[in-house]
C-alpha cells in the first residue's frame, strides 16, 4: 500500500466512524423509545439512498480528466476539510462545546417521547428521523468516499474502510447497548480534518498544474505541517483565552469593559 | 420552485457550510495556483500559504462570535 492509500483508507475510516458514532445515537433513541423495526427500516432506506448517491456520482466523477478532478476534489476537500478542523480546533481550545453523545442521546429520547403516543405497526416518526440521521451523517462520508477514491481510482479501497468503520460501529453499539460516548470524537474530528484539508491541498495544487517537490513524498510534510499549524492555533487561543478570563476581573473592577468585549479582543489578537 | 430553492440551498449548506469566505479563499487559491503555473512559475507554495492563512481568519471570525455568544 502506497502512503496516499494508507492516508485515504485512514481518513475515510475515521470520518466514517465518527459520523456513524452520531448516527447510531439517534437511531438507538427513537429505536429503543419507539419502535425498533421502524427505526431500522429508516436506517435501511437512508443506506439504499446514500448507496444510490455514489452509484449516481460514482461513475461520473471518474470519467473527468485527472486534472479536472484532482482540482475538482481538491476544492471540495479542502472546503470540507477546513470547516473539520475549524470546528475541532474550537472544541479543543474550549470555545465551542464538544459533542456528548450521552446528551444527544438524552435530547432525542425526549424529543420521540414528546412526539405523541406510538400506535401499533409502523411508527413514522421512528423511520423519519432515524432516515434523516442516517442520511445527513451518512452524506458527507460518500462524500469523502467518492472524491478520496476517485482521485486515486481507488473507490474500493476507499469503500471497504468505510464499511469496516460502520461493521464496528454497529457491533460496539449492540454489545454497548448505548451510545458511544467513549469514543474520542473530537480528537478523530481533528485528524479527519488534518488529512482532508492535506489531501486537498496536495490534490488541488497538482490539479491546477503545480508540481510538489519530491511529488508524492510531499504529503510526508504536508500532514505534519498541517497538524502543526493546527496546534499551533489551538495553543494560541488557548493563551488568548487565559488573558482574556485574567483580564476581565481587572476591567469588571474598573467598570470599564464587559469581560466579554476583553475576551473578544484577545481572541482578535490571537 | 420553493422545493428547487430548498434543495440549492441545502446543496450549498452542504458544500459550503458557515464560512463562504474560507470556500471563496480556495477557489482564488486554486486559481492563483493555476495561473502561476500555466506561466511556468513554481507554484506549490500558493496552496499551503492560502490554506494556513484561510483557516487562521476562519477561527478568528469563529472565534470572535463565540465569545459575543457563549456556547450553551
Amino acid at each position: 500500500m502506497s502512503s496516499g492509500e494508507i492516508g485515504l483508507a485512514l481518513s475515510v475510516f475515521l470520518a466514517c466512524t465518527v459520523e456513524a458514532v452520531e448516527a447510531l445515537t439517534i437511531v438507538l433513541a427513537v429505536g429503543a423509545t419507539r419502535s425498533w423495526s421502524s427505526a431500522l427500516s429508516g436506517v435501511g432506506a437512508a443506506t439504499l439512498a446514500l448507496a444510490a448517491v455514489v452509484a449516481a456520482l460514482g461513475p461520473a466523477l471518474t470519467a473527468l480528466p485527472i486534472d479536472v478532478l484532482r482540482v475538482f476534489v481538491g476544492g471540495l476537500l479542502l472546503i470540507f476539510g477546513l470547516q473539520w478542523l475549524r470546528k475541532a480546533i474550537l472544541r479543543s481550545a474550549g470555545l465551542k462545546t464538544k459533542h456528548d453523545e450521552l446528551e444527544t442521546f438524552r435530547e432525542e429520547t425526549e424529543a420521540a417521547r414528546a412526539a405523541g403516543a406510538r400506535r401499533p405497526g409502523f411508527d413514522g416518526y421512528a423511520f423519519t428521523i432515524s432516515f434523516k440521521g442516517v442520511l445527513l451523517e451518512g452524506l458527507e462520508v460518500a462524500f469523502i468516499v467518492l472524491t478520496f477514491g476517485a482521485s486515486q481510482n481507488r473507490i474500493p479501497l476507499a469503500a471497504a474502510a468505510a464499511a469496516l468503520a460502520i461493521l464496528l460501529v454497529v457491533a460496539a453499539g449492540i454489545a454497548a447497548r448505548a451510545p458511544l460516548a467513549k469514543v474520542p470524537e473530537n480528537t478523530m474530528k481533528f485528524a479527519v480534518g488534518v488529512m482532508l484539508s492535506s489531501f486537498g491541498m496536495f490534490w488541488g495544487a497538482e490539479g491546477a498544474g503545480a508540481s510538489w517537490p519530491g511529488n508524492d513524498a510531499a504529503l510526508l510534510a504536508i500532514i505534519p505541517g498541517v497538524l502543526i499549524a493546527a496546534n499551533a492555533i489551538v495553543w494560541a487561543l488557548r493563551r488568548a483565552l487565559q488573558a482574556a478570563s485574567a483580564e476581565a476581573p481587572l476591567h469588571a473592577a474598573g467598570g470599564n469593559t464587559q469581560p466579554s468585549e476583553a475576551a473578544d479582543r484577545a481572541t482578535v489578537g490571537a | 420552485m420553493r422545493r428547487v430553492r430548498g434543495f440549492l440551498l441545502g446543496v450549498w449548506d452542504f458544500i459550503v457550510g458557515d464560512d463562504w469566505r474560507t470556500a471563496l479563499g480556495v477557489v482564488l487559491a486554486l486559481g492563483l495556483t493555476a495561473l502561476l503555473a500555466d506561466a511556468g512559475v513554481s507554484a506549490w507554495w500558493v496552496m499551503p500559504l492560502a490554506v494556513l492563512g484561510l483557516l487562521v481568519q476562519s477561527i478568528r471570525r469563529a472565534a470572535g462570535l463565540t465569545f459575543r455568544t457563549p456556547p450553551r
